[in-house]
């Protein structure tokens, strides 16, 4: 109670930010779970969560755009093998991709011996990998719908200006298709991150990793996953925004005209 | 050939348990769906707002997080549940928390959102004359919804409809993670056991890939038959 006494009082006087430290330690006081030790936890786990959904998407999204353009090509041979990616990492759920890659990369022969070992040993390093494959996968996908979409007048134009193969992918399929592919595109983080909890289960103290060991620590689920969930829900809307405000921004020439 | 080691018959149970798990889930999350897409049409105020929060609340957590609470907490609670009843009541019974239970509640819980969401943009892309014309006829608000907008909704649901579905058959996979005996939990026990990852994780991913192709051949047929009268255009 007394926590809530000191916020009316610090909104009222002078000298905020001493109070609002009291506050917050008084909010602490009477409470056994949410400890600075615990907090320093889940701080750490949002940490990981962090660096495993950015690294990820950032190496997945390298990789699905020449996958895109591979797969969008006229010829079988080069687009049956990229669809073959697709479907197999997209139709399996990534509990399973994690499992293979880390209970498997063990079994690969020599590569105990190689330079990768000290970092496939530890367990972000395959969850990583495991994230990357199966963004890539997804976003390749959503790429080689925008792709498609191009429309027909856009390469007709290029092509009229004598714009070669190469030249024409790179300044007017691309950059339209990048737009086009930018809401898809911003569901698709959105579920990296809500799919990144399942770190957890290969011992990565990640976020769902904080709130288990809080869980077990003071079996008490409710405090322990709610505060967690919040969280999440707090990144999810951030990353919502950040889309919306990119489209608003990147996707103005399309909203109709008010004037 | 495929040497499972004795893991043969409890994988099989396993996939049993993955696919009773994922159709009952489906089964809950549509009537769940289509009674949030109602109350986001409904203009009534409270209904609204409820089903709004339901969706955008389980649309921004993951599912492994809802999961574990449930799990976890759903014991927790069904013992305070038991305990307040012996204490003023004096009834005592004990219930039994069903972790296979809990996996369909949860699944079907968190999918119900998804599916509302779904449900309300195919509803409202049936034309209002529709309606007006069954009502002309005479018919009932329930028959108008069993005869005209029901059918006329699932074609545009369905697309949505077989994309949830998909994504609801990979989440049954995390239940492995919380103590149900689903077949990702015994070829990750039977790696561990045996180390050799391959030979279970594999036949696994195949099993997922098999119920995948299945289902999208019958989707495909699904909207063949609701587009029955609109084909061709």
């Amino acid at each position: 109670m007394c926590g809530y006494k000191n916020v009316t009082t610090s909104a009222l006087g002078g000298n905020e930010m001493l109070d609002i430290s009291a506050w917050f330690n008084d909010l602490l006081a009477g409470n056994l779970i949410f400890t600075p030790t615990t907090l320093g936890y889940y701080w750490e786990g949002l940490v990981t969560t962090t660096q495993l959904v950015f690294l990820s998407l950032i190496a997945g999204l390298v990789l699905a755009v020449p996958l895109a353009i591979m797969r969008s090509s006229k010829h079988k041979w080069i687009s049956l093998p990229i669809y073959f990616y697709t479907y197999v990492f997209r139709g399996t759920p990534l509990l399973i991709q994690l499992y293979i890659i880390y209970y498997g990369v063990v079994f690969i022969d020599g590569i105990q011996e190689t330079f990768l070992w000290p970092l496939l040993r530890e367990a972000f390093y395959p969850a990583l990998l495991a994230f990357t494959l199966n963004t890539a996968a997804y976003t390749t996908e959503i790429f080689r719908g925008a792709i498609k979409t191009t429309s027909k007048g856009e390469i007709e134009a290029a092509r009229a200006y004598g714009m070669s193969d190469s030249l024409m992918m790179r300044r007017i399929i691309l950059p339209s298709a990048f737009r086009r592919a930018l809401p898809a595109y911003g569901n698709e983080v959105i579920f990296m991150l809500h799919a990144s909890a399942i770190a957890s289960v290969v011992t990565l103290m990640d976020l769902t990793g904080a709130a288990r060991f809080v869980y077990a620590r003071f079996y008490a689920p409710f405090e322990a996953f709610l505060f967690v969930a919040a969280i999440y829900l707090c990144l999810t809307f951030a990353i919502l925004y950040f889309f919306r405000f990119l489209e608003k921004k990147l996707l103005a020439h399309l909203r109709p005209q008010t004037n | 050939m495929l040497d499972l080691q004795g893991y043969g018959p409890r994988l099989i149970e396993g996939a049993g348990v993955t696919l009773q798990l994922a159709v009952l889930s489906l089964i809950l999350a549509i009537v769940l769906g289509l009674l949030t897409a109602t109350a986001k049409m409904s203009r009534n105020w409270l209904l609204h707002r409820t089903a709004t929060v339901y969706t955008t609340v389980i649309r921004g957590v993951p599912d492994l997080v809802l999961m574990m609470l449930l799990f976890f907490g759903g014991q927790i609670g069904v013992n305070a549940i038991s305990d307040m009843l012996y204490d003023n009541y004096n009834i005592d019974i004990y219930i039994n928390f069903n972790a296979f239970a809990a996996g369909v509640i949860t699944i079907g819980f968190i999918f119900g959102a998804y599916m509302g969401e779904t449900f309300r943009g195919a509803f409202m892309a049936v034309d209002n004359g529709q309606i007006e014309a069954g009502k002309a006829y005479g018919m009932s608000s329930a028959l108008v919804f069993r005869r005209i907008r029901f059918p006329q909704m699932m074609r545009h649901a369905l697309p949505g409809l077989s994309n949830n579905w998909m994504v609801l058959l990979k989440t049954t996979a995390l239940v492995s993670v919380i103590g149900l005996t689903d077949m990702v939990r015994v070829a990750a026990e039977a790696s561990r056991a045996t180390h050799e990852p391959f030979v279970f994780l594999l036949p696994v991913a195949a099993v997922y890939l098999l119920i995948a192709s299945v289902s999208e051949w019958i989707f495909v047929r699904l909207q063949k038959r609701y587009d029955i009268g609109f084909g061709g255009q």
